[in-house]
Parts: C-alpha cells; sequence; structure tokens
C-alpha cells in the first residue's frame, strides 16, 4: 500500500519534469550582476526578442570560471581580468568582449573612526586601516572582488593574509554574506557598488573610499569553446552576447537604475 | 523579527506567484527526492536488518555515517557527475530539477536505510521466529516487516523529508539557483540574505516551517484514515 | 496402512494424508547442545498421524525446544531428525505449523494477520477467501475480524494462532501451551478447536501442564525430565500407572529433583 503510494506519488512528480525544454543557454554568472537586479532588467528584454531563455548560474568569480572549465554553461560573464584572459589562453573561451564597468568602494562604520575619508585613494585608505588596526573582512573566496581586493593589498605593499593579522578576516563567502558580516562585526570591506546600492541591510555603514581609478571594476563576456566543450549552446550563446554588445544591450545596461542610481555602465566597443 | 512575521504573511496573503513557484518546486523535488529514497533505501534497510552476509557491519556503519554527509559535499558529487566534463554529462541534467532531485536522493538515501534498518532489525527480533515458523522467504520477511513497520517508517521518512527540504548545499550546488526553473526555498533564502534583505530571507523561512508543519500534518491525517494506528 | 486408521477408546480419528506428508516425524538419538550446556540428550520419539501426542514434563524441561527442533528452527547438534517425506525442506517445514507459547501477532487485523498467513502458505489466491471465512469461523472471530489483532483478549488471540496455523493445512500441528493464561470456558474453546483440528486430519503435539486436558485429549503421552525422554507410552497408561519416579512426582505435584 504504502509502496503504492510511493510510485504513484513519485510518477505524479516526475511527470511534469519530463517536459522538454525550448530554447535556453545557461551563464555563469558573478553575484554582484544578478544580486543588483540586472538580469531581472536585461533578460526579459532579450528573451522578447530572440525567444532564447537565459538561466543564470550567480556564483563567485572564481567558482564561475571553474564550471565554464568544465564546460557546465554556454556564456560567462565575471569581472577578473587576468583569469578571464587565462581561461580564453586555455581554450576554453573563445574570446572576452569587454561588456561593461561600473566601480568598487570600500565601505565601513557611517562615523568613519579611522579617517578613512581623508585617504587620497584605495591604496592610502588600506594602508590607513592596516596601520590603525581597524577591522576588515574580505571575501576570501576567490571571487572578482577578492582578486581585486589582494592586488589593492599588494598595491600598497602589504599581505595582511600572511601576517595573521587580527583585524583582517577572512568570509569565505559571497558578496551578500561578506556585507552582512562586516556590517555585524562593524568593519570595512570592499564591495562593488552595484551589490552595495541594492543591498537591503547596510544598517549605519556607508561608502568611505571611491572614485579612486584604481577601483574601476570592469566586466567581460565569454562565448565558452564548443571545440573544447562539445555540449556548449554556441549560436544561442553568441546571439546574446551579440544583443549585449549590440547598441540595443548597451542602451539596455545603461538605462538600468536602482533607487535612480546608474550602477553599469556600457564600455563594449 | 516583527517585520518578518508581517513579510511571511504577506508573502502567503499575496499568494504571490513567484512564492507558488519556488514553494510547488522545493516541494517537487524533495517529496520526490524522498519518494525515491525510500523506493531505494527501505528494502536496503529491511534487508540490513534481517539477512546476515559478509560485509554487512561494515554497510551498516558506513551508512550510519553517510548520514552525516554534507548536503555540499553530496551536490559536489552529484556535479562532478552530472558535469558536461563528467560520466552524465550528455544526459544534460546539471541545473535542473531533475540534479536537484538525485543530489537529495543521494542525501536522504542513507538516512532512511540507517534509520529502517533500527526500526525492523527490532521488529524483527519480536516476529523473526513465527515467521520463519511459517517457512517465509527473506523476501516475504522483509515485505511483513516493511509492512508491519509502516507507522515508524513513516516518521523515517518524515525525516528523510525534514533533510531534504531543509538543506540549501546541494541543491544549490547542481541546481544553480536558476530563476524560474530551480530555484527553491532554501536557495531563496540564501539569495534573500545575500542581498540584505532579512525581513524576506527570514518570511520565507517561516513558510518553509509553514510548508513541513503542513507535509506533516497531511501524513498524520493519511496515517489517520488508513487506521494504521489502531493496530498497536 | 496401519497408521491410516487409528483407534482409541473414545474416537475414531480421521486417516491419515496422502503420501506426501511430513508424518511420521522420528526423533533418533537427538541432543542439543549450545554453548557446552546440554539442553536435550538422547531423546528418540515418533509423532504418528492421527494420535494426538501431550509432550509433559516440569518447566525448563526441554519440551518447547523439542517443538523448535520438530518444527525446523533448530538443528540437534547430534542424532537425526526425519520426515517421512524425507529430509527437511522449505516446503516440508510449511507442512508443519507453530502456535508458540507466546505467539507473534502481526500488527494488523484479525482478517489481515489471516490474510499474511494465507499468502506466506502459499494458498492459491482463488482459494484464499473462502478459507479465510471458514477460519474466521472455525474460531468464532467473524464478528473481529477487522479489530486489531493486538487488543484481543488472550483466549481471542489463542484461537487466532491456532486458526493462523491452520491456514498451512498442516500435516502437523504444534501447540505449546495453549491454554496457559485462559479461564475455563476459554479453555474449552481451545479444545474444541483442537478437536476440529483433528477431524480436518491434522495431527497435534500439545505441550501441556494441564493433566486433566492430557487425560481429555491425549493419545500419547512423551514426558520429559531434565532434557531426557523418560516416558513415552499411550495416555492411559501414563497416568494410571506411571513408569518413572519423576512422572508419577510430576503428577503428584511433587517436583524431584
Ligand atoms: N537459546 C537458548 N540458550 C540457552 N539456553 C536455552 C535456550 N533455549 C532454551 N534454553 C534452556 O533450555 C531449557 C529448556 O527450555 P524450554 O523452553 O524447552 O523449557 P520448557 O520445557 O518449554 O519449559 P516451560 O514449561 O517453562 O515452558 C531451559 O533451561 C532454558 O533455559
Ligand atoms: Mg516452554
Amino acid at each position: 500500500m504504502i509502496l503504492r503510494v510511493l510510485l504513484l506519488l513519485t510518477l505524479v512528480v516526475l511527470a511534469p519534469l519530463a517536459q522538454a525544454s525550448e530554447r535556453f543557454i545557461v551563464v555563469q554568472s558573478t553575484t554582484s550582476t544578478e544580486n543588483s537586479g540586472l538580469y531581472g532588467w536585461l533578460l526579459p528584454q532579450f528573451t522578447a526578442e530572440s525567444g532564447i531563455e537565459v538561466r543564470v548560474v550567480a556564483v563567485g568569480t572564481g567558482q564561475a570560471l571553474r564550471n565554464a572549465r568544465n564546460g557546465d554553461g554556454d556564456v560567462l560573464i565575471v569581472h577578473a581580468r587576468a583569469a578571464e584572459d587565462a581561461f580564453v589562453a586555455d581554450g576554453h573561451g573563445v574570446k572576452r568582449h569587454d561588456l561593461m564597468v561600473n566601480d568598487f568602494v570600500i565601505v565601513g562604520p557611517g562615523a568613519d573612526p579611522v579617517g578613512l575619508g581623508e585617504s587620497p585613494g584605495a591604496t592610502a585608505a588600506l594602508k590607513r586601516i592596516a596601520d590603525t588596526g581597524a577591522k576588515f573582512v574580505s571575501r576570501g573566496d576567490d571571487s572578482g572582488t577578492h582578486k581585486k581586493e589582494l592586488a589593492l593589498w599588494r598595491a600598497a605593499g602589504l599581505d595582511p593574509t600572511g601576517d595573521g593579522g587580527e583585524w583582517y578576516r577572512e568570509s569565505g563567502s559571497g558578496m551578500g554574506a561578506t556585507l552582512n558580516i562586516a556590517i555585524g562585526m562593524d568593519a570595512h570591506t570592499l564591495t562593488d557598488r552595484a551589490t552595495w546600492v541594492s543591498f537591503g541591510n547596510k544598517g549605519d555603514h556607508a561608502i568611505l573610499v571611491e572614485g579612486d581609478p584604481a577601483l574601476q571594476n570592469p566586466y567581460g563576456v565569454i562565448l565558452v569553446n564548443p571545440e573544447v566543450h562539445p555540449g556548449v549552446r554556441a549560436s544561442d550563446g553568441q546571439i546574446f552576447i551579440d544583443w549585449l554588445l549590440s547598441p540595443t544591450g548597451q542602451a539596455a545596461i545603461a538605462a538600468f537604475r536602482v533607487n535612480g542610481q546608474q550602477l553599469f555602465f556600457p564600455s563594449a566597443r | 523579527m516583527g517585520d518578518a512575521i508581517a513579510e511571511a504573511f504577506r508573502l502567503i496573503a499575496v499568494g504571490d506567484a513567484a512564492l507558488w513557484e519556488i514553494v510547488s518546486l522545493s516541494l517537487r523535488v524533495s517529496l520526490t527526492a524522498v519518494a525515491l529514497a525510500c523506493l531505494i533505501g527501505l528494502p536496503l534497510g529491511a534487508l540490513l536488518a534481517i539477512a546476515r552476509f559478509p560485509g554487512r557491519g561494515a554497510l551498516i556503519v558506513a551508512t550510519n555515517s553517510l548520514m552525516g554527509l554534507p548536503p555540499v559535499l553530496a551536490g559536489l558529487l552529484v556535479y562532478l557527475l552530472l558535469s558536461r566534463a563528467g560520466p552524465l554529462g550528455p544526459l544534460e541534467l546539471l541545473y535542473t530539477p531533475t540534479a536537484m532531485i538525485i543530489a537529495q536522493t543521494v542525501l536522504v538515501t542513507p538516512i532512511i536505510v540507517a534509520l529502517s534498518r533500527q526500526v525492523i532489525a527490532d521488529m524483527h527480533q519480536e516476529y523473526d521466529e513465527q515467521l520463519r515458523s511459517m517457512g517465509i522467504t527473506t523476501m516475504g520477511a522483509v515485505l511483513t516487516l516493511l509492512y508491519d513497520a509502516r507507522l515508524s517508517l513513516l516518521t523515517v521518512a518524515l525525516a528523510g523529508f525534514g533533510r531534504a527540504a531543509a538543506e540549501v548545499g546541494a541543491v544549490m550546488m547542481v541546481g544553480g539557483n536558476i530563476n524560474h526553473v530551480t530555484r527553491v526555498m532554501t536557495t531563496t533564502i540564501a539569495l534573500e540574505t545575500s542581498k540584505g534583505n532579512l525581513a524576506i530571507a527570514v518570511g520565507l523561512g517561516l513558510v518553509l516551517m509553514l510548508i513541513a508543519l503542513t507535509v506533516n500534518g497531511a501524513l498524520m491525517a493519511l496515517r489517520g484514515t488508513q487506521g494504521v494506528a489502531r493496530h498497536v | 496402512m496401519s497408521d491410516a486408521l487409528v483407534t482409541s477408546g473414545r474416537r475414531t480419528l480421521t486417516p491419515a494424508r496422502g503420501p506426501d506428508s511430513v508424518l511420521p516425524v522420528a526423533m533418533d538419538g537427538v541432543g542439543y547442545t549450545i554453548d557446552g550446556v546440554t539442553l536435550l540428550d538422547d531423546v528418540s520419539l515418533r509423532i504418528r498421524p492421527g494420535r494426538l501426542t501431550a509432550i509433559m514434563g516440569a518447566n525448563g524441561a526441554g519440551k518447547t525446544l523439542c517443538l523448535r527442533l520438530i518444527q525446523g528452527l533448530l538443528q540437534p547438534t547430534v542424532g537425526t531428525l526425519s520426515h517421512a517425506s524425507g529430509p527437511v525442506t522449505l516446503t516440508g517445514r510449511r507442512r508443519i505449523a507453530t502456535v508458540f507459547q507466546r505467539p507473534v501477532l502481526l500488527r494488523r487485523s484479525v482478517a489481515g494477520n489471516l490474510r499474511h498467513a494465507l499468502k506466506t502458505y502459499r494458498v492459491p489466491r482463488a482459494e484464499r477467501a473462502a478459507m479465510l471465512t471458514d477460519l474466521l469461523d472455525l474460531a468464532e472471530l467473524r464478528a473481529l475480524a477487522h479489530r486489531s489483532a493486538r487488543v484481543l483478549s488472550s483466549g481471542e488471540q489463542q484461537r487466532l494462532s491456532i486458526v493462523r496455523a491452520l491456514a498451512a493445512d498442516p500435516d502437523l500441528l504444534l501447540l505449546d501451551e495453549p491454554t496457559a493464561n485462559l479461564d475455563p470456558y476459554a479453555t474449552r474453546m481451545i479444545e474444541t478447536l483442537i478437536r476440529q483440528a483433528e477431524a480436518r486430519g491434522v495431527t497435534v503435539v500439545l505441550v501441556t501442564h494441564d493433566v486433566g486436558q492430557a487425560r481429555r485429549l491425549a493419545d500419547d503421552v512423551v514426558f520429559l525430565n531434565r532434557g531426557r525422554v523418560t516416558e513415552q507410552t499411550p495416555a492411559g497408561s501414563f497416568f494410571d500407572e506411571p513408569q518413572t519416579a519423576e512422572a508419577a512426582a510430576y503428577l503428584a505435584g511433587r517436583l524431584l529433583l
């Protein structure tokens, strides 16, 4: 009796899953673009024009690149220039295109107790954090933002991961989780502006450092190489990339607003 | 917390389509996984309880330990299996609900095996001599015990459902939390948390609890109508 | 053929079954030892078709152990146990049914227990429904068919256990103290049931401490004393002139140590 109920249940539940899917592609993406709501704005426009559904897997840039190296995904949208170039050079991607930029900011307690606001730039601000031992939370997850943060520390001539300072913490999580931790600990952290602006749990935290050219955050888009990964839906993926880089796609990116603020700036050439 | 409760009520009251989509996918995935895990796990558990064969002890220790299998690890194993670079890549199952069902089945089956083995072993102690005197086959004994232990086994299935419905690591990894395709309650909670929308996240958590309550209640009711409870 | 029609002083028993019957069952020099303790020693006995054998003896004498051996649940450590139909097989085991001292009823209804037994005993599907009503009537449990077996009174449970064993349509029925906890009326009902079983051609082995019951029902008596058979005689002579001091003491309600 129970067995029969279970069998029936299995059939009922599995039946809808057996439906064949229409045209779709899988995009491996960094989280900032998804969490800011950009895809919720862009993708319906693309799907309406092309009839192609876009399924976004939003993970850290590092994991997105690793998944794509396994051929899991058709298009890659990330922000870690060096890793992107290596991905293409290793044959996993067809070509990297500039897609858009936004910028990173350093956020911290709104009262700015260590006076980051007065520092002339990002590296100077990081030096000041290290010197005063003010708390800092790092992504620590090999994401694009994490890679950027490590590059900034290097530029400042510091290696906080090595000296094991009490003030430097690695969350090992995504941007949102890291922001939650930083706010809970009253600590500083590096975040992309898009995630910050659309973040719902800001507490007393505010942007303390911004506008330094070193904080530029360029996003690239890459078609996963169908010659290396035969399952890749290359033609539909290319249609998506072409659309993103077209005047229509670029205009759509520029038109995206959160709280009236533009978060991404088109950069296709 | 007040915000969260208000949010939970708003979500339910509005009955918003997005919420319904997520809830129904959660239920579909977790219930299917539990059903499959029972189909595999109950006979296995019963067999482990009554059959004597070399390696049985090791198998029991193994399933008991696998109850603690971290969801992320189960997810990773299934990911490696279903990835285009993996052995089952050509099936194109990664980032589909089917992949999530597989991962949760992997996660839940050890629970079903280990707990049902214990339940059946206790009952077998009592039934063994009677059944053997009737010249029953091993298969017959398995079916008899599974049927007579149905009340306790329902609780075992519920424990499995609890684990499936509550886990996020495995479905996140093999499902990808794709909007409208593989987004379930737990991955939505994780996503909303990462967006800093804590009230929505907790609200969804409350809805999840409500669903667990409903599923438990429904099974209790089923139990009642079957008159199972009367047979002590 | 001499076994086929047996006459006792009180009644005529039905003929034994066909050539594939497990009866007679013979134990020859059977011993059973566990953990170095010998529980049964050099037990030899015959169970003949159509004759009700009562096994008697003090608590711990080894009566239940004997039934387990006959049912095939245990293997003799030494000696041989054989069925008329040949060596003990699984199908052969289904020709023998036991009602244990503490019968285990399944967590199902009365009818559910019987249905399970009919299925387990490989009764053809088409015959099951008719046999079910027949067995329910035999046990006078028809009104309780849908009640949970585990909430029945001891007497009802005992009756159910007996007809469940009869679902096997066995050659041999082993009853281990079936009336130990029952009132006189319930005891009568069980005894009637035993007679009805015999009328259907079932041979019964009955373990009992109830001397009156053994006098009423038994054709042969096997007396066990601390794992050994001290007497195997027709019932009349056992009760009137027990051959051994142990049996005499047991019947007199004394215990010889
Ligand atoms: N599995 C076993 N391991 C060890 N000893 C056992 C085992 N089974 C039975 N015995 C012992 O064998 C002896 C005979 O047991 P048995 O159950 O046959 O007694 P009995 O004659 O049926 O007694 P009663 O009238 O009390 O039912 C007892 O002393 C019992 O303790
Ligand atoms: Mg006994």
